[in-house]
């Protein structure tokens, strides 16, 4: 065995290769080759008549994402919804964030961490379906609106198209809803650590010189927060380009780029335009990523 | 007689760095060797590739005449004394301490008996079951001592083991250690920043600098007759004087190294006194240090001048700002091989 | 004009606090109610009374026992292979510098970086070009994959944490690299190997994103719930599976964190 180990010691990069052998072995099937076999996909196409796939290379699968009406409307909806949702989480994130890191107590930040960390271990589909359950026809929110007497006001709501639906639990305000509440600690948290970054002493020095609250947080402390707000949004931005569930539990009609995918793959078996409508997400969230980058993202995560 | 460590021509370089720059040293069997020099200066990377953690690109280093160059840190006779101590958290002390027996294969009876002889030589024989965590700083660094003794080594390294006492401790530690050298009658290699230390400790040091050793002699040699600028103001405190300075004051264009406290403050009228070199200046700051004083005073010519001088009387006459003569005998201007600085 | 003391919130701002706060934790709170309500039709708020009888129908259902069954075999077998797999990897990337191990950072990430969706219909794609029959087998894959990324991610911040003068300092005292390894790195890395393991096993047994498109006709836990969704059958027993679910995946998170800190302390 000593024999073995100085074998190895004195062959530092033999010993790495052995070790990653097996994982890269896996991933390298199991991972890549699907990835692989993916965008294989994408470059087929199939025969309209006999719904068989056709496979000889070509772009026209693509082409129908991007030119088709109806499949462009999906993108463009999926990635409204996608920047809303980021837009509504950075702006509930940061009075959260900021009382966290500047105001609270140490022991109460510490709640506030694991309070902000507990529903981030809850189970995701639980936590979809609870949100049907408030949503609903009879729930919890519709109780409240009754008895405040603005249950009118919600119906009203619900009609605006692009925002309502047949009901909440089946509208996009709810969609938005859900969304947000389940990407907010992914936002909070990159939020929290870059505020915590923020020495103190700055703050004061701005104070010092003559700015109210306000002003110190707009001219300091946000733009220092930023690669936190970057980071975050990363998060929120991929995570509901890419969602297919919460659209299906808690959805108006319309299709989201990720129950197209789910839907092409299942009764049609138009897996190439399955795979094709995949690699948009992909596209779009690295186009995102560099953006992100460059406001400082990737130090802050 | 074979020297205990032998260096030939080693060198280590991290990309374009030269941690070691073709170094070649001898250490003799029962000294106690010092390496000392300011941090980045190689010593420490030297120690490195005498335990083994380092292999050098080239050049071979040879422990009692084999040639280790590639054997890795478990088959040398070496052991280390870490500068953070590395105890293993999850193992008692004397676990610790039995560590190299335990890995060696030895009966349970017998290490556990070997630990607690280990420990008692460093007198903590009653902090056997308590955790590296239960420990004060010094108390952790006896433990390391005894771990890495008790396998007998031919070779012991510490690196800056001293480094994180309080000064009384470590004065004390470093009376402890000489003893425990002389008696053991092992070869130490002590690394340290401090040159204090290594004067008072070793018997030979080398003083390393960008990767090279300046200069390996006893600390009388280093302190008296240093060979390099870098080693004048680095061991004890001295005056490098070179360039126009030199060669009005020696007659000789090579730099020289004057210690402050050879220096002594005349009023600039007084008579010169025989085989000396003067010059004026004026004094810019007085430290008063308790038994002696240190003066820095300004040449015309812009150098610095510190003297180190016994606090007398006679130096009341000269205040911040008076004009002085600096005089010091011409035997004590050392000729240096190097004038530039660290 | 009054000033706000310094270092003091103002009302707002400590309100919209809480209230965020308390935004988070309500639909959990909400499924444990449900999931004792006498309704079995409607999710009617206040509910008109409160029973135990959904747990035991739920208790008495074959079809839920047969996808729990799935679930946790999957998540186990997936565990295992995590804690394997990314042990190594972690062992091999956490110290040592070579060629392409950048390259081997951006694919650990990808799994998690990239939509679950793609994930899914990649391995859909790849089942079905390889005409591999969908099951056990493939909802492990999918699993596999992103658990090995988490173990990989506890393991290698423990081991980067370990100061390297522990691993020196057991070699300089005689022992090999595997008695090294054996000795001292595994002891104090068995905490983390231990979270990671667990955060795994919850993530998979929680897992519905992926395991839609690679489970063909069998039914994980989650598969089971998703389709009950669309039923408006027995509502409430839907809610006890929730609760069950909720139950199985919090408890090991909770325990990988109470691990990972006390280990890091």
């Amino acid at each position: 065995m000593t024999a073995l180990s100085t074998f190895l010691y004195r062959r530092p990069a033999l010993y790495v290769t052995l070790l990653l052998i097996p994982p890269l072995l896996w991933f390298g099937t199991v991972y890549l080759g699907s990835l692989f076999a993916l965008l294989a996909q994408s470059i087929y196409s199939i025969d309209e008549f006999t719904a068989k796939v056709v496979y000889e290379p070509t772009l026209a699968t693509y082409k129908q994402v991007i030119t088709q009406a109806a499949n462009v409307d999906i993108i463009l909806r999926t990635l409204s919804m996608a920047v809303a949702v980021t837009i509504a989480c950075a702006a509930i994130a940061l009075p959260i964030a900021n009382y966290m890191v500047r105001y609270a107590a140490p022991r109460t930040r510490a709640l506030f961490y694991v309070g902000v960390m507990l529903p981030m271990w809850m189970s995701y589909l639980v936590k979809v379906y609870a949100w049907r359950l408030i949503l609903a026809k009879q729930g919890i929110l519709s109780w409240l609106f009754d008895t405040l007497g603005l249950g009118a006001a919600l119906e009203a709501l619900l009609r605006v198209p692009g925002i309502g639906g047949p009901s909440l639990s089946a509208s996009y305000l709810g969609m938005f809803i859900v969304f947000v509440y389940m990407w907010l600690p992914f936002m909070i948290l990159p939020l929290a650590a870059a505020l915590e970054k923020v020495p103190e002493s700055l703050l004061q020095a701005s104070a010092d010189l003559g700015a109210r609250p306000a002003q110190t947080f707009r001219t300091v402390t946000l733009p220092l927060a930023l690669p936190g707000l970057a980071a975050g949004s990363v998060f929120t931005f991929s995570l509901t380009l890419g969602d297919y569930i919460i659209p299906s539990v808690v959805g108006a009609p319309g299709y989201f780029i990720g129950m197209m995918v789910y839907a092409q793959q299942g009764t049609a078996g138009n897996i190439p335009l399955a795979a094709a409508f995949s690699v948009v997400p992909i596209v779009l969230i690295m186009i995102y990523l560099t953006l992100a980058k460059r406001a400082g993202a990737f130090d802050a995560l | 007689m074979t020297a205990a460590i032998e260096f030939r021509d080693v060198s280590r370089v991290y990309g374009e760095v030269r941690a070691v720059d073709r170094v070649s040293l001898t250490v003799e069997a029962g000294e106690f060797f010092a390496m000392l020099g300011p941090s980045g200066s190689g010593k420490t990377t030297c120690l490195r590739l005498i335990a083994g953690f380092e292999t050098p690109d080239s050049g071979s280093v040879l422990l009692n005449g084999r040639d280790v160059t590639d054997d890795p840190p478990y088959v040398r006779d070496v052991n280390t004394v870490f500068q953070d101590y590395a105890l293993f958290p999850h193992m008692s002390v004397l676990e610790n301490v039995a560590y190299g027996p335990r890995v060696r294969g030895q009966r349970k009876e017998d290490w556990q008996r070997r630990a607690l002889e280990m420990l008692e030589l460093v007198q903590l024989g009653h902090f056997a079951e308590r955790r590296p965590s239960q420990l004060s700083g010094g108390q952790r660094q006896r433990v390391s001592l005894a771990r890495a003794l008790i396998n007998q080594p031919r070779v012991l390294l510490l690196d800056e083991p001293l480094g994180a006492l309080d000064l009384k401790l470590r004065e004390e530690m470093q009376i402890e250690l000489k003893n425990l050298q002389r008696r053991l009658g092992i070869t130490f290699v002590f690394v340290t920043h401090d040159q204090g230390e290594a004067l008072s400790m070793a018997d030979r040091v080398a003083v390393f600098n960008h990767g090279r050793i300046e200069q390996l002699d006893t600390p009388r040699a280093l302190y008296t007759r240093p060979a390099t600028a870098f080693v004048a103001r680095f061991v004890g405190s001295a005056n490098v004087v070179a360039g126009e300075l030199a060669q009005r004051l020696s007659g000789r264009a090579e730099p020289f190294a004057v210690r402050a406290e050879n220096i002594r403050l005349r009023a600039p009228a007084a008579p010169v006194n025989g085989d000396t070199m003067s010059c004026i200046g004026d004094v810019a700051d007085v430290q008063y240090h308790g038994a002696m004083s240190r003066w820095q005073v300004r040449l015309e010519s812009g150098e610095v001048f510190a003297a180190a001088v016994p606090d007398t009387n006679s130096n009341d006459e000269f205040r911040v700002g008076a004009r002085v003569r600096l005089e010091w005998a011409r035997g004590d201007a050392v000729p240096l091989t190097a004038a530039e600085s660290s | 004009m009054r000033y706000r003391r310094w270092g003091q919130p103002s009302i707002g701002a400590r309100l919209a606090a809480y209230a965020g706060l308390a935004f988070m934790h309500l639909p959990v709170l909400v499924i444990i109610l449900y999931a004792f309500t006498t309704a079995d039709r409607t999710y009617e708020f206040p509910p008109p009374g409160l029973t135990l009888h959904w747990f035991e129908a739920a208790f008495a259902r074959a079809d839920i026992w047969a996808a729990m069954r799935l679930s946790l075999s999957v998540a186990a077998m997936a565990t295992l292979l995590a804690i394997l797999l990314g042990s190594l990897t972690a062992l091999a990337m956490a110290r040592s510098t070579f060629r392409g191990k950048e390259s081997i950072t951006v694919l650990l990430v990808l799994p998690i970086a990239l939509p679950g969706i793609v994930t899914g219909i990649a391995l859909l794609a790849a089942i079905k070009s390889a005409r591999i029959d969908p099951g056990f087998w493939t909802i492990v894959a999918g699993h596999a994959t992103f658990c090995i990324v988490i173990v990989y991610n506890n393991v290698v911040a423990r081991l980067r944490r370990m100061p390297q003068s522990w691993i020196e300092a057991s070699m300089d005292l005689g022992a090999d690299g595997w008695q090294t390894f054996r000795r001292i790195v595994l002891p104090q890395s068995a905490t983390a190997l231990l979270a990671g393991g667990m955060l795994a096993f919850a993530l998979s047994f929680d897992e519905i994103i992926v395991t839609l498109f690679t489970a063909g006709h069998d039914r994980t836990l989650p598969i089971w719930f998703f389709n009950e969704l669309f039923r408006p059958r027995e509502r409430p027993i839907t809610n006890v599976v929730a609760v069950i679910v909720m139950v199985v995946t919090f408890i090991p998170i909770l325990l990988a964190y109470r691990l990972t800190r006390r280990g890091s302390s």
